[in-house]
């Protein structure tokens, strides 16, 4: 198939960027969209010319490396599924795909397609863990974890931290990502001793990192490649309100 | 000439670690500050470690190429990880769990070392648990388990088919913590490019920051590299593509012996290659193995739909070859039946390079749910990339490059042969042998980085108290970094015409072709010529757009390719000096009657520990017999 690319050149965070057109032929339906990059980078430096620079790394879902804003969504047109999973026989011979970085002041952009994601880390630092030192750990059926609870616990944890929420929500809001953190731990009887303090921790990082609030369009779980529900940031929600109440407060 | 002493501590099996622990020194709290560690990696064995030496009140800088420690590629492991709790009543032990790996490895791995592995599989489990990763759970509240290949007990806990990234999701959660501390650094999106040695002893490392380019200087008074597998040196493997071997390989330049490079794990159930521009393969876990059944037609280039071809015409091939354990043999086993089967022609698809994974009995006997709770991920994961539905006709396979068994040599203290550089995780040789047993890998990862590690190293530094903190002028740095520019202006100046890609694909092939699944002494000959003329069209056709001051994805690739040629060879040289069939190392002239491995004991019970001479010098191999003591060696039978 052919298809027609506008894609996003950007030599640094400091110079302006803008979209760059390339036709490219004989795209075979069975390669992976990263595949087709590669194959357009190919070209590119045959011609002398500067490949597209583009994250990745596991090319199978799990690492949150890849990520781009394939004709206005993250991730591109299929639900659950990351950019690195997407395939060409998802588009249509003749088809314009516009690919874009994500864009959020919290993530600003290195180069052409490469975004620094590293306040994500940073809201993580804040709080993103249990308190406890290898050595001391009980014995791991001393504490029977109902299976409901344990089961939705792990929803919450297969985020893969590639920020697509941020990318889909209007107000840049990483809600969705600190949530799904936030709830795996209040969830579990291993988490639920620091709840309170955490949730504090993490949302305030949060707004300090420069990402905005939640006004509840729900793009954010519409389109993350995991699928994680919106009920986390309800359960967030609740954990941070009774954390206000009933103290103890973050410093 | 370098001497290897595996400082394997004597007396009963069980009592080994306990009493060598109990006799290793410690270095006091006070002192722990002034001591300076790099750990290079953040998969399990890099950021169990770095978080375990930063709880103890090291200062520990830790490197990783990705953006984020949480992407390093312990994070696709899907399937398990074993520990010998014997939650299922079934006869599981320590002293199993040990001998199943033993005998899994063929027998050429060290007693010592995997006992102790084992020993701590169960502490792995439980900081896991307290540290909220969330394994699957039964009704009644307590961890499950399932089976995995090689053994015949339950033993391997799980998170769906994302066992890997909820067991580093857990490790990067204890790093994130240590970070916060300020105990210790995160050094993210650099590339190590080579070690520093001062008087003998590893004190830093050389790295180049992969945004701006700029070549840095760390020192520090003891080094570990966790710097993970090399599968990606076949071009197509199961590993993410920035996995390298350039970390080790240039430790191993400074004096650091390399073991076993040949013994390389193909994994069974890869999705196959659908497409010549593919760059990854993809895994789809063992522990589909328990449930799903394994077959190929049993007319040859059979080209019906796989629903129309009628049970009595399907060659279920390993449960007729293996009656014991059925479609649960070990990898190596289940890889060569699988090329057997399509080298004589029986393969499905259009090349005709793969074989039927198929659930059809499951899912009756089972019902469609109790599949899709136990591996719904890997069924929507093949569907995503193939467009088949798993659920209404069997799954494609065919074997893939998985997992380096080999890799620094290390002693009981998991240290090289350079003193202070330490090796955990993949990026060592120590418990596997010849072939890893399914759910292994990220027990050891993490036993080596939590519980082992920390007093090994300790032990290390506890004489290291009066060495003031390391200068980054001293001349070996300013001379490590010269080697390092020139490399990479090296490759910048060829200005040819091929992408660093096109050469590591055309590498992949190569050794694919002659270093795979199957050798022989001709076609091990050949790959090193090969090798040997593609290196040298390297040097003259290769293309690097763009500079080294700034990010350049091109410029990363190819100083690895470079690495990989050198790597390549020495798995040749490996896999020919070892004239006998051992797990995954497969040599043609070595086999049984009935097709399976012949090992030869009474030649090479030994770790082959490879000493670098210089760039076009010969390598010196090194010998450390493995001596066994408590178990005995036999014929391994799946049969
Ligand atoms: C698809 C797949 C599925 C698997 N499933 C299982 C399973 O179910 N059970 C099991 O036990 N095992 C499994 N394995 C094996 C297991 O996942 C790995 O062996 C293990 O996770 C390796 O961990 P590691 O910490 O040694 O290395 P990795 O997790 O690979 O980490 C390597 C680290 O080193 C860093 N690094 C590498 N090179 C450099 C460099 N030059 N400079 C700076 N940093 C560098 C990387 O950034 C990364 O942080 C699987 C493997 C794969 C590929
Ligand atoms: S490359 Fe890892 S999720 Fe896409």
């Amino acid at each position: 198939m052919e298809i027609r690319l506008k894609i996003w050149r950007q030599k640094n965070a400091h110079t302006k960027g803008k979209f760059e057109t390339h036709h490219l032929k004989e795209v075979s339906p069975e390669m992976s969209f990263l595949e087709m990059l590669d194959y357009l980078n190919t070209q590119l430096i045959e011609q002398g010319k500067e490949p597209v620079t583009f994250e990745h790394d596991c090319r199978e879902g799990i690492c949150g490396s890849c990520g781009l804003y394939i004709n206005g969504r993250p991730h591109g047109p299929m639900q659950h599924t990351t950019t690195c999973e997407l395939h060409m026989r998802e588009f249509k011979d003749g088809d314009t795909i516009v690919v874009e970085p994500w864009r959020a002041s919290a993530f600003p952009i290195i180069k052409d397609l490469v975004v620094d994601r590293s306040s994500f880390e940073r809201i993580i630092h804040a709080g993103g863990f249990v308190n406890i030192n290898a050595g001391c750990a009980p014995e791991s059926n001393s504490t029977p974890v109902n299976k409901i609870i344990s089961d939705r616990a792990f929803d919450a944890a297969v985020c893969i931290g590639c920020g697509a929420c941020v990318a889909a929500c209007k107000n840049s809001s990483a809600m969705l990502f600190a949530a799904a953190k936030v709830s795996q731990y209040a969830l579990l009887p291993q988490g639920k001793v620091e709840a309170a303090e955490r949730v504090q921790k993490m949302v305030k990082k949060m707004d300090e990192e420069g990402f905005g609030f939640c006004s509840n369009t729900y793009g954010c779980e519409f389109d993350c490649p995991k699928g994680i529900s919106v009920d986390f940031i309800a359960q967030m929600n609740r954990e941070f309100f009774s954390a206000k109440v009933c103290k103890p407060k973050a410093e | 000439m370098q001497k290897l002493d595996s400082k394997i501590p004597d007396g009963p099996l069980a009592e080994k670690w306990k009493n060598y622990k109990a006799g290793l020194r410690l270095v006091n709290p006070a002192n722990k500050k002034k001591l300076e560690v790099i750990v290079v990696g953040t998969g399990l064995a890099g950021a169990s470690a770095a978080s375990a030496l930063g709880e103890l009140g090291y200062n520990v800088k830790v490197f990783c190429f990705q953006d984020s420690p949480r992407r390093a590629h312990s994070v696709a492991a899907q399937g398990g990880i074993n520990a010998a709790k014997n939650y299922k009543n079934d006869g599981d032990s320590v002293f199993r769990l040990f001998h199943d790996m033993i005998k899994g490895g063929d027998y050429r791995a060290r007693e010592a070392n995997v006992y102790r592995a084992a020993e701590v599989s169960n502490d792995v489990i439980d900081h896991f648990t307290a540290m909220g990763v969330p394994f699957a759970r039964d009704y009644g509240g307590s961890l499950d388990t399932r089976s995995f290949g090689g053994v015949q007990v339950s033993r391997t806990f799980y998170a769906k088919g994302q066992t890997g990234q909820q067991c580093l999701l857990g490790t990067y959660s204890s790093l994130s913590r240590q970070i916060a501390k300020g105990t210790v650094k995160m050094f993210p999106r650099r590339d190590m490019l080579d070690l520093v040695v001062v008087e003998g002893k590893a004190r830093g490392i050389i790295t180049r920051h992969l945004l701006t380019g700029e070549i840095e200087r760390h020192a520090a008074h003891a080094v570990v590299l966790a710097t993970g597998g090399f599968g990606t040196v076949f071009y197509l493997s199961t590993l993410g593509l920035g996995s390298n071997a350039s970390a080790a390989w240039n430790a191993h330049k400074k004096g650091a012996l390399f073991a076993n490079p040949s013994f390389i794990q193909i994994h069974p159930t890869s999705i196959p290659v659908l497409n010549d521009y593919q760059c990854k393969l993809t895994l789809m876990s063992e522990s589909l193995r328990n449930d799903g059944r394994v077959w190929v037609s049993k007319e040859k280039g059979d080209k019906r739909h796989p629903t129309e071809i009628p049970e009595e015409e399907r060659d279920y091939y390993l449960e007729r070859r293996y009656p014991a354990f059925g479609n649960l043999v070990p990898r190596d086993v289940a890889s060569r039946a699988a090329k057997e089967r399509c080298d004589k022609g029986y393969g499905c698809g259009d090349s005709g390079l793969s074989v039927y994974l198929d659930f059809r009995d499951a899912i009756d006997k089972q019902g469609k749910k109790a599949i899709e709770d136990k591996y719904g991920n890997l069924f929507e994961m093949y569907e995503k990339i193939t467009g088949i539905n798993p659920y209404n006709q069997p799954m494609r396979i065919y074997p893939a490059g998985h997992y380096t068994m080999g890799g620094l040599w290390v002693d009981y203290n998991l240290e090289t042969t350079i003193p202070g550089l330490f090796s955990i995780g993949e990026s060592n040789f120590s418990d596997h042998g010849a072939n890893r047993l399914g759910a292994s890998s990220l027990m050891q990862c993490t036993g080596d980085g939590y519980f082992i590690l920390p007093y090994t190293l300790s032990d290390y530094l506890s004489d290291q108290i009066r060495v003031p903190k390391f200068r980054t002028d001293l001349p070996e740095f300013e001379e490590s970094e010269k080697k390092v520019k020139e490399r990479i202006d090296k490759v910048l100046a060829v200005d040819g015409s091929q992408t660093a890609s096109s050469f590591h694909k055309r590498l992949g092939k190569i050794l694919w072709d002659h270093c795979g699944m199957m050798r022989n002494a001709e076609g091990l000959i050949k790959g090193l010529e090969l090798i040997d003329q593609l290196e040298e069209e390297f040097w003259k056709e290769i293309k690097i757009p763009g500079g080294a001051d700034e990010l350049n994805h091109e410029l990363e690739k190819a100083l690895k390719v470079v690495d990989f040629f050198d790597v390549g060879r020495l798995m040749c040289e490996d896999a020919l000096q070892r004239e006998e069939s051992c797990g995954a190392h497969f040599r043609e002239e070595y086999q049984t009657e009935q097709g399976e491995a012949k090992r030869d004991d009474a030649n090479f019970a030994y770790v082959a520990a490879w000493e670098y001479q210089g760039p076009k010098a010969k390598p010196v191999l090194h010998k450390e017999p493995l001596k066994f003591e408590f178990v005995e060696l036999k014929e391994r039978s799946y049969k």
